[in-house]
């Protein structure tokens, strides 16, 4: 019997353990010592660890994400945390003027290992100003490395991985991806940066997805497998460094590529490795299409929110729409969250 | 009485050095070796000598694009700093960095930057460290009084009072943001009382006396060395003789009367220490210097500029 958890007690796991085995990190961010416990990640890590190594802050996050560098300047190993990617808003100032400058700026002199924790919000009208997924922001800044790990495995891995990194690196979480269960080993391991994960092998067509668009793409494939659509679906993980080749090789071969960002397209992960892909000439054998955020601000209410998000089932209607043009389908009924659990090892 | 002529060529020695670096700086502008900007120290140097002779190397500073006098005083290595001027490969920052961006982690030297304001959260989490450490050591931030406008300022002082963290914050007043006099930014007068609602101590220097500077941040420092204070800040009243970026003087824009520098010039540190000196010493401190400032001259000519290859090394700690 394989050991299972979910991403949020996976999270938890690697901050513990990683805790345990190098006294120099350190944890912080607004409401990490509260009765909620950024949602069970950080539950119980101030009562075995301290009140010095884990900390509430006050609601300054740029002024935090400054004392992070100075803390990583002075040897400490900080982890960061803000339980809304839209409050990195508030703290680009240091993370791209500062952090991300820290090595090169000072010919490698200085350098800043430190961990910036963001989880983005959907549904239960988040809205706004609690939806926001602007990892696309950070790839344009050289300097940093984004990760955002769709299974709990990769939760683990990829946040031992960078807590053990030597740059700044932002850790990209995504709430509805909390719950999903999946294979995780008790023991600490890393997961390297720049190596996608192919979560679904096919021949027919390649989803890309990322963050929590990889489980949409999970459950698109299932809706897809019953008409014999076989689809290759691909969690690129890490964002910077991209793993463009897997993606690439899968594309060829399968002749169609959906990619779907957790975000607005424009200038997105989408745009990125298609252009890498028509710069390589590759696009002549490949059917491409981008699926995003629609183009406007989230909105509150459910009914318009649905047509906001991409989904599973407009993912298995456009990936049949390219293989099958013209010709009308659309998947019967909502899948089970539970019917895409990740199954290991990997 | 020893020590004391002691210390006092010490002071000396570090505000000649600067000061004469920089007007070194200002004979070479025209000829465009220098390849950035210059934020010129002179007239200020009295802050940085008066506080970084407190301090030990394994103290940490943080800086702003003002930056050259704070590198110095604090024990930078003065080739590595022109050679960075001049963007040659044996520049503290391979070329990368330039005036604004001097920095000696072996020295304590822990950044300056050219965003007002960013270096101070930067020190004040260093501090958390140097506690969370046990250590001895402290953290000094110095800043303008432009950056006590950024929400920076605020939020790091919050945060080092309320964890007692032994960081010197160091503000040096010159009145001026690029051209813009603080009274025309800020409803009063009233810096120390801001960072004392903080939650700490803070003291006002006038006067340009760089041994007083000194007093009060040897004092400040060891009872933060000690454990018996948490941070502190120190508003130092000073002024820039030369124009904002740039070699020249400024006098012409209009925006500051001839007036207010001339009196700063009259008071000027150099001079005044040197009297308490025998002019004998002086001679054998200034011989020593200018050799040394002709030689890192003559390293930043001679030295190469980076290749290309070197565009993308250090992006990333391996």
């Amino acid at each position: 019997m394989e050991r299972t958890l979910s991403y949020s007690e996976a999270l938890r796991e690697a901050l513990e353990q990683e805790m345990a085995a190098d006294p120099t990190v350190v944890l912080f961010g607004l409401g990490v010592d509260d009765p909620k416990a950024i949602l069970g990640t950080t539950k119980g890590l101030l009562e075995r660890f301290g009140q010095e190594r884990v900390f509430d802050t006050p609601l300054a996050e740029d002024g935090m994400t400054g004392a992070a560098i100075g803390m990583a300047l002075a040897g400490l190993r900080p982890v960061h945390v803000h339980i809304r990617m839209d409050f990195l808003l508030l703290a680009m100032n240091q993370i791209i003027n500062m952090a991300a400058k820290m090595h090169y700026m000072f010919g490698g002199d200085l350098y800043a290992p430190l961990v910036i924790r963001s989880m983005i919000g959907k549904s239960w009208g988040q809205g706004p100003q609690h939806s926001q997924s602007i990892y696309p922001l950070f790839m344009n800044v050289p300097g940093l490395k984004i990760v955002a790990p769709t299974t709990p495995y990769d939760a683990k891995g990829c946040m031992v991985q960078a807590i053990r990194d030597n740059n700044p690196v932002l850790y990209i979480e995504h709430r509805h991806l909390y719950y999903q269960k999946g294979y995780v080993p008790d023991h600490l391991y890393t997961v390297p940066f720049g190596k996608a994960r192919v979560l679904n092998p096919g021949d027919d067509i390649t989803l890309v997805g990322v963050s929590q668009m990889a489980v949409e793409c999970l459950r698109a494939a299932r809706h897809l497998e019953e008409i014999g659509i076989k689809a290759e679906v691909i969690d690129p993980v890490s964002l910077y460094p991209l793993d463009i080749e897997t993606i690439s090789a899968s594309a060829v071969r399968t002749g169609h590529l959906i990619i779907v960002d957790n975000s607005w397209m424009t200038c997105g992960a989408g745009s990125e490795i298609l252009a890498v892909l028509a710069e390589r000439g590759l696009l002549k054998k490949i059917d491409v299409r981008r699926m995003g955020f629609a183009h406007t601000a989230c909105p509150t209410t459910p009914t318009l929110e649905a047509h906001f998000y991409p989904d599973a089932g407009k993912i298995a209607v456009s990936a049949h729409d390219m293989l099958s043009p013209g010709k009308r389908w659309s998947p019967a009924g909502e899948l089970h969250r539970e019917e895409v659990e990740f199954k290991g090892p990997f | 009485m020893e020590k004391e002529s002691r210390l006092i060529e010490i002071f000396y020695r570090s505000l000649y050095r600067i000061r004469r670096v920089e007007e070194e700086i200002v004979a070479v502008y025209p000829t465009d070796k220098i390849k950035s900007p210059v934020h010129l120290s002179i007239g200020q140097e009295f802050v940085s000598v008066g506080v970084c002779e407190a301090l030990r190397p394994s103290d940490a500073v943080f800086g702003t694009y003002r930056g050259h006098a704070l590198y110095l005083a604090k024990g930078g290595d003065l080739r590595k700093m022109i050679a960075e001027l001049y963007g040659k490969q044996t520049g503290c920052a391979k070329g990368k960095g330039g005036s604004m961006h001097l920095a000696d982690a072996a020295h304590g030297v822990m950044g300056t930057s050219a965003i007002v304001g960013t270096t101070i959260p930067v020190s004040v989490g260093y501090a958390y460290a140097l506690k969370l450490k046990r250590a001895d050591s402290v953290a000094v931030c110095f800043f303008g009084d432009g950056a006590v406008d950024e929400g920076n300022f605020h939020e790091s002082l919050n945060f080092a009072a309320l964890k007692n963290t032994p960081v010197l914050f160091v503000c040096e007043n010159n009145f001026y943001a690029i051209h813009s006099h603080h009274l025309t930014r800020h409803h009063s007068d009233n810096l120390c009382e801001r960072a004392r609602a903080y939650g700490m101590p803070a003291v006002r220097i006038e006067g340009g006396d760089v041994f007083k500077v000194y007093d009060v941040a040897r004092d400040h420092i060891e009872r933060m060395r000690r454990g018996e204070s948490g941070p502190v800040f120190l508003e130092v009243i000073t002024c820039r003789w030369k124009e904002h970026v740039g070699p020249g003087e400024d006098f012409h824009l209009g925006y500051r009367e001839e007036q207010e520098v001339a009196c700063w010039i009259k008071g000027d540190q150099v001079p005044r220490v040197r009297g308490m000196l025998d002019e004998q010493i002086c001679r054998i401190i200034e011989n020593e210097v200018e050799q040394e400032i002709s030689k890192a001259f003559r390293f930043a000519e001679e030295s190469r500029f980076p290749e290309a290859a070197e565009l993308y090394k250090d992006l990333y700690k391996e």
